[in-house]
């Protein structure tokens, strides 16, 4: 509290303005997620290095490789630990070792697959946050309303479910057929063979053959999210602030829109964020069940193996993006709330 | 015609199969530029009962009997008259000074919003008129920008006051304004209050516990016990020479200092405001009432005109004038 | 004066039977209030049933209805009166192997919910327990596990540690913690600021006995309600990494048979009831759970109730 003798018209110069989250606050976040990257790298490199047992067995087991192979690992592995710790850190994405399987340095197999991935997640993730959200505004303000009833155990009920086997349920009826309904879309892939994806008929083609994983993994995510967003209304329905407005003579639905969503939906984006790491599970099995030859692909190729140097590499990447995300979302969050910029 | 009419209005909630009497036939009146005081303890009905001015009460309650602002029953009004008549006509001040206003949107903001919505002023009329308010209760224009958890409590409270008055309203209803707030912060925001409610001439109903505060803040005080009133009558004679016991044992609760009168009266109440759902027969508060009669215990006594006082107690109604 | 009354009468107890008596009064509140709940107690008859069904598989179909060699029936064969749930790519009922699945998806998802309870409240309550370093690095380490994601390192763990029952709950006990860890913690901390603990403190009681004697009963309803939703999780998890081929490979978990009928070609085929059945049962368990979980924090939170 301030001060009984001051003058009250004084103690509004007090609390400055402010518009963009202070310095400490950025400073703070970003030193939390190179701790944590940090984190990720060590323990990658001790993961695979500390386990009991010959690292060149594990990084070779089921695989003929040939005696050239077999002796570039051993030159690699049988450095000092803090050698090759160093060697590590100074590229983490190379491992220090080609990828077994592909015979060719991790970041040049993995380049290419990015994008597929990127495009699969990043599409699902806009339909998923804008339905879910939308979804989860209308059952939480109507709580117990009819809307609400259905569209809670609807969610509840994608929410229980594993999205891999939702994606072939969906693939066994809409890609293969069955019963009245004929197979309408591809089995799989990201492209017709043969077409030029940089022309419109490419860009169709795409779409057609994303039609399906994108649906699976929005229908999957939007239910994470909605039930996210209601959670988050039902928290703010109470709110005093939301009398004050109300009194004010807004109606119903502008009370909504202004007052209660702007503040749900701050605590959703941060979960949302945090939640990231569940989107790129979904990703990996989702990929793997359509043949999209994205990271996922690529991560469930380097298990059978395993293709170690591969999947570490892969590991990284995974973490690496994650923490950048939550990173955004946390200056984002102090750009969007006034409340957390110190 | 009186700004506003209660007409023997009772509330009644219902929670689990259970009603709840909140409030139980109450009758009062507030006239244009009045400031009307109503005292009790918390779960008296106060706070209910002044909800229904703008229709504000939870929808798990039942209303009976009128709402009457200028003249027109807020009860049964379609509800596009009712949200034109919030805030334009009467507006609030609310009880939880820390979470009545959004905390995600600037000062400015919130203070333009009734403006644009009931008046249809521009949005660089509505910023002059916003850093007139904001003046008005004494702080900076610039106050504007800020957003409200960068602002102390006394500070948020003005600006629930400067936001009661951005339309002008005939009418500001204020529920335990300073509660919340420390004792020397009270005693400015309650100055800011009564001085533009005096200023403006506006129409006041002031919702405490405080019956001193009430005192010098309001022209009349009604004391509520247990959903009705128990006593009426001007300020001063109301805190002065209470007539009900209730409203005596209100009174002792904030003595005033050097009054020598207060220096060995008993004060503080045994026992507790009984449950509404639950209420003892006869005169709710006799189990608490030092001197409860037989009487007390049959019937519930009803509010009775005295001069220019109304009191619910039969040992008032019996002598005339108590003290 | 019964014999009952003499019992339930406060004075003649020792303090430690006060405490007792009102956690049995409180369990006795919980339970009505608990019956009261329509989800939860449709999720409480799925689960019994599926229980009922993991524990009396051996009695309804052999362990030999496993078995690849002895199957006799054609493959891919859809359901009729003596397959009910259709065959797999190699003959076996489908329902045998659901049955079966059963005893492994919840073992394996219980198993691991509970080492994952036993590591997250362990360290939930010492990160808000002891303050400055210890509570520090705890609370960092609890930070960087939960923004890793998890499935991807749940798939490094699972290749170091190879294909086996106990590793694969070993990988999902070690990676789902964070979440509880930090739910407990900030429970933690409120019990912290609570004057009986500060009556402790000024009696003498050393960490250990603060720490299970005052925080460890006040967080266990909020470990249990979370214990119910983490168990759903697991589930899902388990079901996962077999269908990533990285389960035991001795034993019929759903997830695995989801793995097998994918590598089988079981979509091109159109057999839905190969790949539909072990799907229903995880989203039936998986449901069950999470409608239990959600009416038991409602009752311990009537403020979250409904959400």
């Amino acid at each position: 509290m301030p001060s009984v003798g001051t003058p009250p018209a004084h103690r509004g110069s007090r609390s400055t303005v402010r518009s963009h989250p202070t310095a400490t606050y950025v400073v703070r976040r970003v030193i939390a997620a190179i701790s944590t990257l940090i984190f990720v790298v060590l323990f990658n490199f001790f993961l695979f290095r500390v386990m009991p047992g010959d690292p060149i067995a594990l990084y070779t087991k089921g695989r003929n490789v040939d005696a050239d192979q077999i002796r570039l690992l051993r030159a690699a592995l049988d450095k000092p630990l803090g050698e090759q710790l160093l060697q590590y850190l100074t590229n983490p994405f190379s491992a220090g070792v080609d990828s077994v399987k592909y015979n060719a340095p991790v970041w040049e197999v993995i380049g290419p697959h990015v994008w597929p991935t990127l495009l699969l997640v990043g599409t699902a993730t806009l339909i998923a946050t804008t339905i879910g959200v939308w979804l989860g505004i209308r059952s939480g303000w109507n709580r117990g309303g009819h809307f609400d009833k259905i569209s809670t155990n609807v969610t509840l009920v994608l929410y229980s479910m594993p999205e891999f086997w939702f994606g072939m349920i969906i693939l066994i009826v809409f890609a293969v057929g069955m019963g009245p309904v004929p197979g309408l879309f591809p089995t799989g892939g990201l492209t017709t063979p043969g077409v030029d994806t940089s022309t419109p008929a490419g860009w169709l083609d795409v779409a057609w053959h994303l039609a399906l994983p994108v649906t699976t993994l929005a229908v999957i995510y939007l239910a994470e999210y909605s039930l996210i967003m209601r959670a988050s209304i039902i928290e703010e329905a109470g709110q005093d602030y939301l009398q004050t407005a109300r009194a004010k003579g807004l109606m119903d639905a502008m009370v909504r829109r202004r007052h209660a969503v702007p503040n749900a939906l701050l605590p959703t984006m941060t979960l949302v964020f945090l939640n990231l790491g569940f989107v790129v599970g979904g990703a990996i099995t989702i990929e793997y069940v359509f043949s999209i030859s994205g990271l996922g692909s690529l991560t469930v190729d380097a298990l059978s193996g395993p293709d170690v140097p591969l999947l570490q590499a892969l590991f990284l990447l995974f973490s690496a993006a994650v923490i950048v995300a939550n990173l955004v979302a946390d200056l984002l969050y102090g750009y969007f709330d006034p409340r957390v910029r110190t | 015609m009186a700004l506003l009419e209660f007409d023997d209005v009772s509330i009644t909630y219902h929670s689990r199969g259970v009603d709840v009497p909140a409030v139980r036939g109450v009758t009062l009146s507030v006239a244009a530029g009045e400031t009307l005081g109503i005292a009790g303890e918390s779960g008296c009905g106060k706070s209910t009962l002044t909800s229904t001015v703008l229709r504000m009460q939870p929808k798990s309650a039942t209303v009976t009997g009128e709402v009457r602002l200028n003249g027109r029953n807020v009860l049964t009004l379609p509800w596009g008259q009712v949200r034109a008549l919030r805030w334009a006509e009467a507006s609030m001040v609310f009880q939880g000074a820390m979470h009545a206003l959004n905390p995600v949107q600037r000062v400015g903001d919130q203070l333009a919003e009734p403006l644009v919505l009931h008046n249809r002023v521009s949005a660089s009329k509505a910023a002059v008129r916003v850093s007139e308010l904001l003046e008005m209760v004494g702080l900076p224009a610039r106050s504007a920008r800020v957003y409200p958890h960068q602002l102390s409590g006394g500070q948020k409270q003005r600006v629930m006051i400067a936001m009661a008055l951005a339309c002008e309203p005939q009418l500001i209803v204020a529920d335990e304004p300073t509660t919340a707030l420390d004792v020397m912060v009270q005693a400015q925001v309650l100055d800011v209050l009564q001085g533009l409610v005096r200023e403006l001439g506006v129409g006041l109903v002031f919702i405490s516990h405080d019956l001193s505060v009430l005192s010098t803040t309001c022209d009349r005080i009604a004391v509520m016990y247990a959903g009705r009133v128990v006593e009426e009558g001007p300020a001063a004679d109301v805190f002065d020479h209470p007539q009900h016991p209730y409203a005596t044992a209100l009174a002792g609760a904030f003595p005033r200092v050097g009054d020598t009168r207060y220096r060995y009266a008993p004060s503080g109440l045994p026992g507790d405001p009984p449950f509404p759902g639950d209420l003892p027969v006869g005169c709710p508060f006799h189990p608490r009432c030092p001197g409860a009669m037989d009487e007390c215990r049959m019937a519930e006594p009803p509010l009775l005109q005295i001069g220019d006082r109304r009191s619910a107690c039969l040992r008032v109604h019996s002598t005339g004038e108590r003290s | 004066m019964s014999t009952s009354e003499i019992h339930d009468n406060p004075a003649r107890l020792s303090p430690r039977g006060i405490v007792r008596m009102r956690r049995r009064a409180a369990l006795h509140k919980f339970t009505r209030s608990f019956r009261h709940s329509p989800s939860g107690m449709v999720g409480l008859c799925l689960l019994g049933v599926f229980v009922v069904v993991a524990v009396a598989a051996p009695l309804v179909f052999p362990r030999s209805a496993l078995d690849v060699t002895q199957a006799i029936a054609n493959p891919f064969q859809p359901p009729s009166w003596d397959y009910p749930l259709g065959t797999d790519d190699s003959g076996r009922s489908v329902l045998a192997l659901v049955v079966w699945g059963a005893r492994i998806s919840l073992l394996v998802g219980l198993a691991a919910t509970v080492l994952s309870m036993v590591i997250g409240t362990t360290v939930g309550i010492s990160s808000g327990h002891f303050r400055g370093w210890t509570g520090g690095a705890l609370d960092r380490v609890t930070d960087w596990f939960l923004v890793i994601p998890y499935l991807p390192l749940a798939i490094v763990l699972a290749t170091v540690l190879g294909r086996s029952m106990l590793n694969i709950i070993i990988v999902i006990g070690v990676t789902s913690w964070p979440g509880t860890a930090r739910l407990i913690r900030a429970q933690t901390l409120s019990v912290e600021g609570r004057p009986y603990l500060e009556r402790a403190k000024a009696l003498g009681a050393g960490h250990y006995h603060q720490m299970t004697r005052h925080v460890l009963p006040n967080v266990t309803p909020l470990v249990l309600a979370n214990t119910t939703l983490a168990v759903s999780i697991s589930i899902l998890s388990e079901t996962t990494l077999s269908f990533l081929g990285l389960g035991d490979p001795d034993n019929v978990s759903w997830g695995s048979i989801l793995e097998q009928g994918f590598q089988a070609g079981a979509i091109s085929q159109g057999a839905w009831w190969y790949l539909g059945a072990p799907g229903v049962c995880v989203v039936l368990v998986v449901l069950a759970f999470n409608l239990i979980g959600r009416a038991v924090e409602g009752i311990l939170d009537p403020r979250a109730a409904g959400r």
